[in-house]
């Protein structure tokens, strides 16, 4: 035992070098102002009322929505399919869900960059329209190619969460539902959809929060002036270099990302109350 | 009573193994039916093609006269309690009974007033809002039979029930389960491969092996009369020898002839068979035909299990008398006690 935990050490190490000592230095930025050292530095917190300043609450909002976006339509694509695949055979199932995890090994940065050649002036689509000799669409720089990219990238993981919970759900279960005399519609929304509901919460914190704190998607999809709260905090640290304001909007977004993390699993807990405590009758 | 189902050459086989070779069976309305077998030996497979959740290869299923093949497990008139109780997890015991009825759009009040009996019936009362994954296995137990029950089904599938319990618990189920049976007066399908559950619950027995049924019977002449080398083995612990049938009423094994009350087999017909271990009795020398030494002795509650060596086999006999440790003793049994089996085995 003891040697075990000794082997353990290097790996605490590392990660206190690597995790908390740069999240320490962010709390430390967020709340001082700039211009200081180690030695001589002054508190405030002026970096967290800047961010009250409409624009940036707009920036904050805008990410919120599209996050929310994707999310709600990465639902409402990927259940289905994970259902589709749950309910083919054993080496369909091995082969479909290898056929999605493939493209999460190739970079985000190199897909993402590949919808651009879909989507731009003389992409792809455009090319095609052309051909057709229909006009061309203005896709890129839009919600519309940002929310895109972001289903595109974040999809999987709901699929996948969505999957592994249906995989693992008794096939005694739906038996036993058609036994009782329900139908197979009646057998999903009855048994079905409501045991996967861990799977969709899942997925819901799989694509929400990368989706919310995502700086790639809508730096390539949406252009130079397409803000959202990830580019918000690149463009802090990066190009301006105010390093206090790019903190604190690190921790406010932390906050966020927390306070909905703790929703979701509060609904979670709820929906299996209500489900082990319902009334009579 | 009237015939409610026949299965007519059923055969199902699964990628290149053929599970079911073929079984022809009749059951009736309010019988206690129970399939007995070893694992493996398709048991569960027939009462899936019954509850309609696979369908068979070849053959015929009629329920009520009417060929069921065709109809969707939803359609059929059977309920089933599963090897692993398949309880809904994301519902309470009062939410899992109402089930079937909900589906059945029967109003709020009578489920109340059904549920409410059910759970007396399966003696649950005051368990309505649990949980059932917090439930003791027995009590889940209790739950899917009143789920199944609550629809009022003309028969009921029971596939291994009681598996998942210990012994005690077990032998209570198994008496509340019968007298659930004669309370609601259905049809009871009943798997199990404990030779002494299927003993004491039904009205027949189906003993299948490998696909195959081996022998049809009440409790009493799976026992007493086992049609082949197989059940004899599989119904309680017995001897099982080779012998050759002379004529009617003549057998002989181990180099002695007999009289016995078997006949119609060909003369000289090599055949198996059965004495049990409690028709046997322990006699002086001179009186029995068979003699040899007692090698062991085991107290068994109420009997003792006592083995004795002769020159040809170890006998195992059942007596309430005790006996002596390497004593030379004689083995007595009577003509009916014979059991002569053909080879052939099939039933
Ligand atoms: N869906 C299936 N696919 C392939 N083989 C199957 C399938 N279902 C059952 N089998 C095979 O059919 C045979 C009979 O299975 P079945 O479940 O009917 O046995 P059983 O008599 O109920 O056994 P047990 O007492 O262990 O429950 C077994 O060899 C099993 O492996
Ligand atoms: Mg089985």
């Amino acid at each position: 035992m003891k040697l075990y935990r000794s082997f353990v050490q290097p790996y605490l190490f590392w990660m206190g070098v690597f995790i908390v000592v740069p999240m320490l230095l962010i709390l430390f930025y967020a709340f001082t102002t700039s211009g200081n050292n180690i030695i001589s530095f002054r508190f405030t917190l002026d970096n967290f009322i800047r961010f009250g300043e409409p624009i940036f609450l707009r920036v904050l909002l805008r990410s919120l929505s599209i996050a929310l976006t994707t999310t709600i339509i990465s639902i409402l694509i990927g259940y289905p399919v994970a259902y589709l695949i749950s309910q083919s055979n054993e080496r369909m199932q091995t082969l479909l869900i290898l056929l999605i995890t493939i493209p999460m090994w190739i970079n985000m940065l190199v897909r993402t960059y590949a919808w651009i050649g879909i989507l731009s002036e003389n992409g792809l689509i455009n090319s095609f329209l052309a051909w057709l000799g229909l006009p061309t669409l203005n896709l890129m720089y839009t919600d519309f190619a940002v929310i895109l990219g972001m289903v595109y990238n974040f999809l999987p993981f709901m699929i996948l969460s969505i999957y592994t919970v249906l995989a693992k759900l008794d096939k005694a279960l739906i038996q036993a539902s058609y036994d009782l005399g329900a139908n197979k519609f009646q057998t999903f929304t009855k048994i079905i959809l409501p045991l996967s509901v861990p799977g969709i919460i899942s997925g819901i914190t799989l694509v929400f929060l990368p989706a919310v704190s995502t700086f790639v998607i809508p730096k390539f999809l949406g252009g130079g002036n397409y803000v959202l709260i990830g580019n918000l905090i690149e463009t802090q640290f990066i190009t301006v270099g105010q390093w206090n304001f790019g903190s604190a909007i690190s921790m406010i977004m932390a906050s966020v990302i927390m306070l909905s993390m703790f929703i979701t699993k509060r609904f979670d807990q709820d929906i299996e109350e209500i489900q082990s405590r319902k009334e009579v009758g | 009573m009237k015939k409610l189902i026949e299965f007519k050459n059923i055969v199902k086989g699964f990628d290149d193994t053929i599970v079911l070779k073929g079984i022809n069976l009749t059951i009736h309305e309010n019988e206690f039916v129970t399939l007995l077998g070893p694992s493996g030996c398709g048991k569960t497979t027939l009462l899936r093609i019954l509850g309609g959740f696979i369908e068979q290869n070849n053959g015929e299923v009629y329920f009520d006269g009417i060929e069921i093949s065709k109809l969707p497990p939803y359609k059929r008139e059977i309920n089933t309690v599963f090897q692993r109780y398949a309880l809904f997890p994301h519902m309470n015991v009062y939410d899992n009974i109402a089930f079937g009825l909900r589906i059945k759009k029967t109003s709020e009040e009578i489920i109340k007033q059904k549920v409410e009996k059910m759970l007396r019936l399966v003696g649950l009362v005051g368990f309505e809002k649990r949980a059932v994954t917090l439930l003791s296995g027995g009590q889940q137990q209790r739950v899917a039979i009143a789920r199944a029950l609550v629809n009022e089904p003309m028969v009921l599938l029971l596939d291994e029930p009681l598996g998942a319990l210990d012994l005690k618990l077990r032998k209570e189920m198994q008496i509340e389960l019968k007298k659930i049976q004669k309370e609601v007066g259905i049809t009871f399908i009943y798997v199990t491969h404990d030779q002494e559950e299927a003993l004491t619950m039904s009205d027949k027995i189906v003993v299948m092996n490998e696909g195959e049924i081996q022998q049809i019977g009440t409790p009493t002449d799976i026992y007493n009369e086992p049609e082949n080398r197989f059940v004899a083995d599989f119904i309680g612990e017995s001897n099982i020898l080779e012998g050759i049938m002379h004529d009617d009423y003549v057998v002989s094994f181990d180099g002695i002839t007999f009289d016995c009350v078997d006949y119609g087999f060909h003369d000289n017909e090599d055949v198996d068979i059965v004495i049990r271990p409690e028709d046997i009795d322990i006699v002086s020398v001179e009186q029995g035909k068979i003699h040899g030494q007692v090698i062991s002795s085991l107290f068994k509650g109420v009997h003792f299990e006592v083995f004795v060596k002769s020159a040809h086999r170890e006998w195992m006999i059942h007596t309430t008398d005790p006996v002596v440790i390497n004593d030379q003793v004689g083995l007595s049994f009577y003509p009916e006690d014979i059991h002569v089996m053909s080879k052939l085995g099939a039933y």
